[in-house]
């Protein structure tokens, strides 16, 4: 176990470490030079060679990448181009406002999901199943922008009942949770549908109603947990997406977290930011997928790590 | 009687024709023929444009801001007093067509990796592998957004960007089932007989991995459909004026108080191009693959 863990931590390592060369590749050696753009058109040729020195962008292409290797190790990831802070602390300040949103959602995702897919699958071919099976389609097909929107229209405007953006409040929470939910929730129930289905025809299922345990036993306690693996393994990508996808709905609803630093640093080329968000989002996301990998052995003890 | 027993025993016949046996069965099953007529409806509605509605898109009417729908302008107006049918139809020009140049950029690089991957293993296989791996631990939202925010707005980079972005999902699939696809005993039998592994890619691995991908395509149109216009909801995307969905809905968002019309008719309209797109592609799945039927 110890072992295996300590193979799938350097496997993350290098996943990292190749997202961050990358990136760092792309800013350089595209055509357009990084400190005209963030220096602005009206910036003199002086101030804009200041800044190149400032950002390091005179060295030799090599050994901006022994720097920029040697910070990002120690947790460095540069300054802002924008605020002229620290990438690191500035990425810092609005994780937890993403991370709020991101389990919010996930919860009510599984809360409706799981049980949703179940009911299809124990009723499939039937009409609660088709009805499940509409509101998955709705929620895979729908864009999250427009349903944000429809939410603050119905329930900001016109009820009144809920705030239309920021976070202050818990109320707050509310539509953008629900939001990012909806798609989520679809996915889930979809996964959980054929799981079940799956396992609702294997020979344990049949001996468990043989001997008499209630229907209700059986679809929950037998079957489910015997369904969960991949459940769990959607949960859990989504999970990691919407720790570093929840880019619309965080501008839909002006959500202070990083997908709307995302989309302000690209508006402000402040590229710093930009490519330190990218290297954090692909550690979140290896992060998130090694939990789902480890989960396993909690839900099926025959799993085995080695 | 005899007619009867002779018609069931016509369908239990393999199949001489892997597509007109894919057709009937398309036919039969409701949500295929729904999404495949959401989907006529949309290219009807592009190409037709001039003809359904007598408004120019792209004209301007700072008399006629910001309206409710009326018969003269059935969806009403924008902020820039533009008719909003107008520019829904002439946009789903924009949007079919940058789904389709995605889509085809996403085949014409995934497919070709994914094979050379599955069929020719080795070391290509380690190192393309890899490089899907990395584009992987993003989302293909992200991966569009951050290839934009490299590369600079404008409707080709959009594309490109989507595009790139759909590029492992097609790598993954194809090598998954060439990998499976090789294993097979007819493969072994035509390499063991001495065909050149090139024939024997094109004529038998190649058409028999194809089914998947037709299914995948068709989902991705929906998901290529999404990414593209959030771009555009984000500004990142088709500039103005330019009638893009994701666009009009982007800049029609800062009106939601006054005039609700010109953000609801353009999201309903990429909602609908992806319900399209979603149900024809699972429609196709289950025609193409009996065996999964009512098991997604």
């Amino acid at each position: 176990m110890t072992s295996y863990l300590l193979q799938r931590l350097v496997g993350v390592a290098v996943t990292v470490l190749f997202v961050a060369v990358t990136v760092f590749l792309m800013v350089r050696l595209l055509p357009g030079d990084p400190a005209r753009v963030i220096a602005g058109v009206l910036a003199s040729e002086q101030e804009v060679e200041r800044l190149r020195t400032r950002l390091g962008l005179d060295e030799p292409l090599w050994r901006q990448g022994v720097i920029f290797v040697g910070d990002l190790v120690r947790g460095d990831l540069g300054t802002s181009a924008r605020t002229s802070n620290s990438v690191t602390r500035e990425i810092g300040a609005r994780f937890p406002a993403t991370l709020r949103l991101a389990v919010a959602s996930t919860l009510l995702a599984v809360a409706i999901g799981v049980p949703l897919g179940t009911f299809a699958a124990v009723r499939a071919g039937r009409w609660p199943d088709l009805l499940v099976s509409t509101v998955v389609l709705f929620g895979i097909s729908m864009p999250v922008y427009w349903l944000g929107l429809m939410l603050i229209l119905v329930f900001s405007i016109q009820l009144r009942w809920l705030p239309a953006a920021g976070s202050e409040g818990s109320l707050s929470l509310v539509l953008p949770a629900v939001t990012l939910a909806f798609f989520s929730m679809a996915f889930i129930a979809r996964i959980t549908r054929s799981s079940m289905l799956e396992v609702l025809h294997q020979d344990f299922v049949r001996t468990a109603v043989a001997k008499g345990s209630s229907p209700r036993a059986v679809v929950w306690r037998h079957a489910l947990r015997n369904a969960l693996a991949p459940v769990v393994t959607v949960i859990g990508l989504q999970f990691g997406e919407l720790l570093g996808g929840a880019i619309l709905t965080e501008t839909v609803f002006a959500w202070p977290g990083l997908g709307r630093l995302l989309v302000d640093s690209i508006f402000a080329r402040d590229y710093p930011t930009v490519q330190g968000l990218v290297i954090v989002f692909a550690l979140l996301f290896a992060l998130v997928n090694l939990t789902v990998d480890l989960f396993y052995g909690v839900i099926d003890p025959r799993v085995r790590y080695g | 009687m005899a007619r009867a027993a002779l018609g069931r025993f016509d369908e239990a016949r393999p199949s001489a024709s892997l597509g007109r046996d894919t057709l009937r069965r398309l036919l039969r099953s409701p949500s295929a023929v729904t999404g495949a007529v959401i989907v006529a409806l949309l290219v009807l509605a592009g190409t037709l444009a001039p003809l359904l509605t007598p408004w120019d898109p792209v004209r301007q009417d700072l008399r006629a801001v910001l309206q409710g729908p009326s018969l003269s302008h059935p969806l009403g107006t924008d902020q820039l007093g533009r008719d909003i049918l107008a520019r829904i139809l002439y946009g789903a020009r924009l949007t079919l067509s940058i789904g389709a140049i995605a889509v085809s950029v996403g085949l014409v690089v995934g497919v070709p990796l994914g094979v050379v991957s599955g069929f020719y293993r080795g070391a290509l296989d380690l190192v393309i592998q890899r490089v899907m791996d990395l584009m992987l631990s993003f989302t293909t939202f992200l991966l569009a957004l951050t290839l934009v925010a490299l590369l600079g707005v404008g409707l080709t980079n959009v594309i490109v960007a989507v595009g790139i972005s759909t590029i492992p999902r097609f790598a993954r699939l194809v090598r998954s089932s060439v990998l499976s696809i090789r294993e097979v005993s007819y493969i072994e039998a035509s390499l063991a007989l001495g065909a050149p592994s090139r024939r024997v890619l094109w004529r038998h691995v190649l058409p028999n991995a194809l089914a998947p991908v037709i299914v995948q395509a068709t989902l991705s149109m929906g998901s290529t459909i999404l990414t593209a216009a959030g771009l555009g909801f984000l500004g990142l995307g088709v500039q103005p004026p330019t009638p893009e969905w994701g666009a009009m809905l982007g800049e029609g968002r800062n009106y939601i108080f006054t005039q609700p019309s010109v953000t609801t008719f353009p999201g309903l309209a990429i909602f609908l191009a992806v319900i399209g797109f979603n149900l024809l592609g699972d429609g196709l799945r289950d025609a193409l693959d009996p065996q999964l039927r009512g098991r997604r």
